[in-house]
């Protein structure tokens, strides 16, 4: 493309040896100016995401007294309240990534299946929560279950229970709140790979007798694990650092990840404890993704950009 | 389109997949539906149907000075932020097409960092760097980091639209004596519109809808929606937020009713031309 821009910029020359360095001189002159075009958002977040996370790692190496030292990340091993936060954490992600996957795969094996027309109808119905604001789903899950809730007026209203049961600020409550906003990023990516696997390996697999059933499971479900990876994989790690539904549907009971991390800023202005933390995150977050890519190899690249 | 390529199973065989798929779409939707109804309910406790109907919700939410100030933050740093955001990642998008930079590996990582770092990292981090620059609690810094938000999306949004365009097209224009800047304003951009566009509605309303960076970083005269409402859920359940939530749904739905046509468009544009 250079060649061909710069050829028309210097039109007549014949003698290719003559020619290299105002060549070489355009092509530079063009990279340039591409680099101009990408600087000003490039500076952006270099300037508001690198920088502070930078600075935010290097707060974290030093205790209250601003010395040097490990005492930020040593805390984690030390106090209960830490494990527990990290407990917590990892068993609300891996029940709703789980609930996640046990809820998408059939409803987005059934959006493959579709005709077309009815598909992109029924697409709305994954598309539209997911592009509605994070905070009025959790303020529509609130009204659901808590004590006074839709859920509990109607059982008593019916008789079937006397108490109203406890599904809003508890773990329950945190676990259905998020898995309604994680399971659209399990559905889009894995609904967009099934839609990829050449529907003749399944005809093929019928054709050599094998049953519905068997098909499925032997041709279906190996093609489509690779979407349902990098679905579980964004779920996972979203659920780590996710903060709005603990933080309303949590109660103060279930405290995590995030949260202490909060806490530790605004509460306490520990920047170096909400530091460690942060950096600790970031860590698990990018060696999972790492992980994964190394899995999966290119296949992974853009898993990001269904969102 | 599998369906025109009939598998040899009957519908009948596959009720269980119907009815558990249209299971998990109703728990995707309800919630949205319930609100909307109940934003409509005459009283303050939550009935489901609503014994009683009124406006009240939303005369509280209009009448009220807090919300409706809120309201004006969100639409200003919304606004600014797609007004910024989308000429940044329409110029980036541009370059990284191109593709004759080194390192673009390094660059795409860089400008979908806020896509992978933890967003409550990038809340604190964002509140940190502005106490020590005295962005907190101010539009511009509101903007800013809404901005940095946006960037991927509207990156990805127009680089779609930029990999189904001939570049050459570019070319013969300059060729024909266009200077680059011309050369894209007159002949790149209006066959991009749809794609900017789209990526501009991107912007608007991951703006709008931030919840955890503006959580951190406004406050005061500058509270976003979402901000206040954040701590209106905490205190208690107001229907209020009922009416409110009802409003952004709806917002919800024309942008994105607006970024769907806007690819249509955009499609049938691209397959008249290859015609």
């Amino acid at each position: 493309m250079s060649a061909v821009s710069a050829g028309h910029e210097h039109a007549g020359r014949i003698d290719g040896t003559l020619n290299a360095a105002a060549l070489r001189a355009d092509t530079r002159r063009q990279a340039l100016g591409f680099l101009a075009l990408l600087s000003p958002g490039l500076f952006l977040v270099f300037a508001v995401i690198i920088v502070p996370v930078g600075w935010l790692f290097w707060l974290s190496l030093f205790d209250e007294t601003g010395t040097l030292s490990a005492a930020n990340y040593a805390r984690f091993f030390e106090q209960a309240s830490y494990i527990k936060t990290f407990m917590t954490t990892f068993k609300v992600a891996f029940v709703v990534t789980t609930a996640c996957v046990l809820l998408g795969y059939p409803l987005a094996y059934l959006l493959s299946q579709l005709p077309r027309r009815a598909a992109s109808i029924c697409l709305v119905f994954v598309i539209l929560p997911f592009w509605t604001s994070v905070l009025v789903r959790t303020y529509a899950w609130l009204v659901i279950l808590q004590r006074k809730g839709l859920v509990n007026s109607w059982l008593i209203d019916h008789g079937l229970i006397s108490q109203p049961l406890q599904l809003a600020n508890n773990f329950t409550g945190v676990v259905i709140g998020m898995i309604h906003i994680m399971l659209p990023f399990l559905v889009l990516p894995l609904y967009a790979s099934m839609k990829s696997i050449d529907i003749d390996c399944l005809r093929a697999g019928m054709n050599l007798g094998a049953s519905p059933a068997a098909t499925f499971r032997q041709v279906f479900l190996p093609l489509s694990l690779p979407g349902l990876a990098s679905g579980v994989v964004i779920v996972f790690v979203l659920c780590l650092g996710f903060f709005v539904t603990p933080a309303l549907m949590g109660g103060g009971k279930v405290i995590m990840w995030a949260m202490r991390m909060e806490q530790a800023a605004s509460l306490y202005s520990n920047w170096g404890a909400g530091a460690a933390l942060g950096v600790v995150l970031l860590a698990v977050t990018l060696s999972l993704l790492g992980l994964f890519r190394w899995l999966l190899g290119a296949r992974a690249a853009g898993v990001w950009s269904s969102r | 389109m599998n369906a025109e390529n009939n598998l040899p199973i009957s519908h009948w065989q596959r009720l269980w997949l119907y009815l558990l798929g249209g299971l998990v779409m109703l728990f995707l939707i309800a919630p949205s539906v319930i609100i909307v109804i109940m934003s409509f309910s005459g009283s303050t406790l939550l009935q489901f149907p609503p014994q009683q109907w009124s406006l009240r919700w939303y005369q509280s939410y209009f009448g009220s000075v807090e919300w409706r100030d809120a309201t004006i933050v969100s639409v200003k740093a919304a606004t600014m932020t797609a007004i910024v955001a989308t000429p940044l990642g329409t110029a980036a998008a541009y370059a990284i097409n191109a593709g004759t930079l080194r390192l673009t590996g390094a660059i795409n990582a860089l400008l979908t960092a806020s896509l992978i770092i933890p967003v409550i990292l990038i809340g604190i981090g964002t509140f940190f760097l502005y106490a020590r620059i005295g962005l907190n609690n101010t539009l511009t810094g509101l903007v800013i980091a809404h901005t940095v938000q946006a960037l991927p999306l509207v990156v990805l949004t127009v680089l779609s639209g930029l990999r189904s365009y001939d570049m050459n097209q570019e070319m013969v224009a300059r060729s024909l004596g266009a200077g680059r800047f011309a050369a894209f304003f007159q002949v790149t951009m209006p066959q991009l519109r749809f794609s900017i566009v789209s990526g501009a509605l991107f912007a608007f309303i991951t703006s709008f809808d931030e919840v955890v960076v503006s959580f951190f970083i406004s406050g005061g005269e500058t509270t976003t929606l979402t901000r206040r409402m954040f701590n209106a859920l905490r205190d208690q359940i107001d229907p209020t937020i009922a009416a409110i939530s009802t409003c952004l749904i709806v917002l919800s739905i024309i942008l994105l009713s607006a970024a769907q046509l806007l690819g249509r468009r955009r499609r049938t544009q691209d397959s008249e031309q290859h015609a």
